[in-house]
């Protein structure tokens, strides 16, 4: 299979902060690969490498079967990239940004109107609107309309979802993967767990490591342990008991529950009474299926 | 080509959607020429002026008479007291202090050089010397006056002298107006060039619309030349609107030719335009630039011979302004529109400029990385 991104040994450091730390990874060609990581891991330096606007201090990179450093200009011409910031005019008009990067790109909005069709539409009524007033999910919708105007063969988005609303959140994926049938490879880095799930494949990063790549499900059941919920309406109290207890290997507050692992040997029944004895008379305590953030959080315990 | 005119279409949209900015092109170089020529002149007129007559005979008066009947000088008080006279110079009630000592008038009389006190105040050492150099104006030809006087009571024969008539060529009645305008247009378009297009660049940098573009297969030079050619424009539109007031409110002579002046502006545009796109790509923030630039255009300006003559600068200085662009258009400006000086008196000048113009621009399109 062809891939659209190869990369081996990928090394970026900022004085003394390695940002990127022997990163290694490949991504198949029309999938959507997800990296998924908190802030600071190093998702934005790893985009900005694949999309040539840095230069990694070592490893070696294929984007599209081109080298960044070397073949950047033919490169450029196939790529469309979203920051994280958004970055496009605010004192130009809707209409007039999508034209602006059309021709910057050598097309128009004609010639590729059918592959933002979807996205455009949304925001199209409000086409004479100067992008600095537009709400945060038409400014998304335009940006990504901007960066897909030219057809690119890959789509860079980096933390497109960051700071919308959850419904927007929700649509965005919906539109991603609407493009898949345009044959478009997109990488999109986000650092809500609960968008992993609309990837093909994700790669957890932190601290400059990709700690697992796989498809969401693998990820998922790639947790070793057993799973519980605790819940108990006395939560502060029941966060620090949890933790105290020797028989709690992890505990971490999810919504209106704790997520727990207990050490070998230990049972939930065991665990009820340890709670009981503490002075937590309500707590209930299910067995739950592990989702990818309790994945995540279990890689980021064990050491590397 | 057809992105770079797209480019250049889309930093017209923007600056003319700038309320401020589009209103300001228009606006400075009305203010500028309204306020600064009329403001910024070497003429001094009434020197305020102390006078301590400790003599009082007619010889003193006269002398006295003769300087308040002069336009550069104003008696403004009297007084006997030195003390009091330094004491009024101290708290710039005057701003010279003349004094006659006794025996003055009667030195005159019997042919010993007459005495005089000179005090002037030299806070701003310019004014003081032109004070100076009216009031040694004035004594000459009271002396002279003195001198006819008493040959023609001694002999009947005419005094025999050399008489010189002066005239200042290109601006004969040394009108500073007409000095100051051509060398306010400069600091205009030196404005304009120097400012706007640094900005502009730093802010898409700032803002981080510039991190769209690098992406883009857009090249650096489509780029530097987009972000030249709009504020080169305004610079020129500005020139003629500046020529304009000058003619209409100051009527300033124009003796050479408008299109080598704005030859010469578009030049030098391109000069200082490189030089402040080469500034912004250091500068990662507006106020960065701003400060950097700030500090070059002020150095550039005072230099370039606006106030001071180039030639009484010291070597070191006049070296210096091989290299500052905004010294060749003051020469330039002034030439043509005083002097009438064509295209070939003025080529070293032209040449110097589109060397620096081509260096930096070059520098300029070489430092902007699209990839860190």
């Amino acid at each position: 299979m062809i891939k659209a991104i190869e990369a081996s040994g990928i090394s970026k450091s900022f004085g003394a902060t390695k940002a990127l730390d022997n990163i290694s990874f490949s991504v198949n060609e029309s999938e959507i690969f997800g990296f998924i990581g908190p802030d600071g891991a190093g998702k934005t330096t790893l985009f900005r490498i694949i999309t040539s606007l840095l230069i990694p201090d070592s490893g070696t990179m294929k984007v599209l079967g081109m080298d960044p450093i070397t073949e950047y200009k033919e490169l450029r011409k196939n790529i469309g990239y979203m920051p994280g910031r958004f970055s496009l005019y605010q004192d130009l008009s809707v209409e007039e940004n999508l034209n602006f990067y059309a021709t910057v790109f050598g097309t128009t909005v004609e010639e590729n109107y059918e592959l933002i069709s979807d996205i455009y539409s949304h925001i199209e009524p409000f086409k004479k609107r100067l992008t600095g007033k537009l709400s945060g999910g038409m400014k998304q919708k335009l940006a990504l309309s901007c960066a897909l105007i030219h057809k690119p063969k890959l789509l860079v988005l980096d933390e497109p979802t960051t700071g919308v609303d959850a419904v927007s959140r929700s649509e965005f994926w919906d539109m991603l993967g609407k493009l898949k049938k345009h044959n478009i490879t997109i990488i999109v880095s986000t650092p809500y767990m609960d968008e992993a799930i609309r990837c093909n494949r994700v790669a957890l990063i932190q601290d400059g490591n990709i700690l697992s790549v796989d498809t969401p499900q693998n990820v998922r059941t790639g947790f070793s342990r057993k799973l519980f919920t605790v819940k108990s309406a006395e939560k502060y109290k029941l966060i620090k008991t949890l933790r105290k207890n020797p028989e709690v290997l992890t505990a971490y507050p999810f919504g209106d529950s704790m997520h727990v692992t207990l050490i070998d040997g230990s049972t939930p029944d065991s665990l009820s009474k340890g709670l009981v004895r503490e002075g937590i008379n309500d707590a209930v305590v299910h067995e739950a299926e592990a989702g990818i953030e309790d994945r995540f959080l279990e890689l980021m315990e064990k050491p590397q | 080509m057809r992105t770079i005119f797209y480019l250049i279409k889309k930093e017209f949209l923007q600056i003319f959607r700038n309320k401020f900015i589009s209103k300001a092109i228009f606006a400075v170089p009305l203010v500028q020429m309204l306020i600064l020529v009329p403001a910024v002149t070497f003429e001094l007129k009434s020197v305020k002026l102390t006078v301590i007559d400790k003599d009082i005979t007619s010889e003193s008066r006269g002398l006295i008479n003769k300087l308040n009947g002069s336009t550069f000088f104003k008696v403004s008080s009297s007084t006997f007291s030195e003390d009091e006279a330094i004491n009024l110079l101290h708290r710039n009630k005057c701003t010279m202090i003349l004094e006659i000592p006794e025996g003055f008038g009667k030195d005159i009389g019997n042919g010993t050089p007459g005495r005089l006190l000179a005090t002037i105040d030299a806070v701003n050492a310019s004014s003081a010397e032109l004070t100076w150099a009216y009031f040694s104006g004035v004594i000459r030809d009271y002396n002279t006056d003195l001198i006819k006087k008493n040959l023609s009571t001694i002999s009947p024969i005419p005094l025999q002298k050399i008489v010189i008539t002066n005239r200042y060529w290109y601006n004969e009645l040394l009108n500073y107006k007409y000095y100051m305008l051509p060398g306010i247009l400069v600091i205009l378009v030196t404005a304009i060039g120097f400012l706007l297009a640094g900005l502009n660049m730093v802010r898409e940098k700032e803002v981080g619309t510039i991190e769209q573009i690098n992406v883009t297969p857009v090249r650096k030079y489509h780029f530097i030349i987009a972000k030249m050619v709009p504020f080169l424009l305004i610079g020129l539109i500005d020139l003629a609107l500046g020529l304009i007031i000058g003619k209409i409110a100051f009527n300033i002579p124009f003796e050479g030719s408008i299109l080598l002046l704005f030859l010469s502006s578009t030049i030098f545009l391109i000069a200082v335009l490189g030089v402040a796109l080469f500034i912004s790509t250091f500068s990662g923030t507006q106020q960065q630039y701003m400060f950097v630039a700030f500090f070059c255009m002020i150095i550039f300006i005072l230099m370039s011979g606006i106030f001071t003559p180039y030639e009484s600068m010291p070597v070191w200085a006049q070296d210096f302004n091989l290299i500052n662009p905004v010294a060749y258009l003051m020469r330039i400006n002034r030439m043509v529109m005083l002097k009438g000086s064509t295209m070939h008196d003025i080529s070293r000048e032209l040449y110097s400029l589109a060397t620096i113009a081509i260096v930096f621009t070059t520098l300029a399109v070489r430092r902007y990385r699209k990839t860190a």
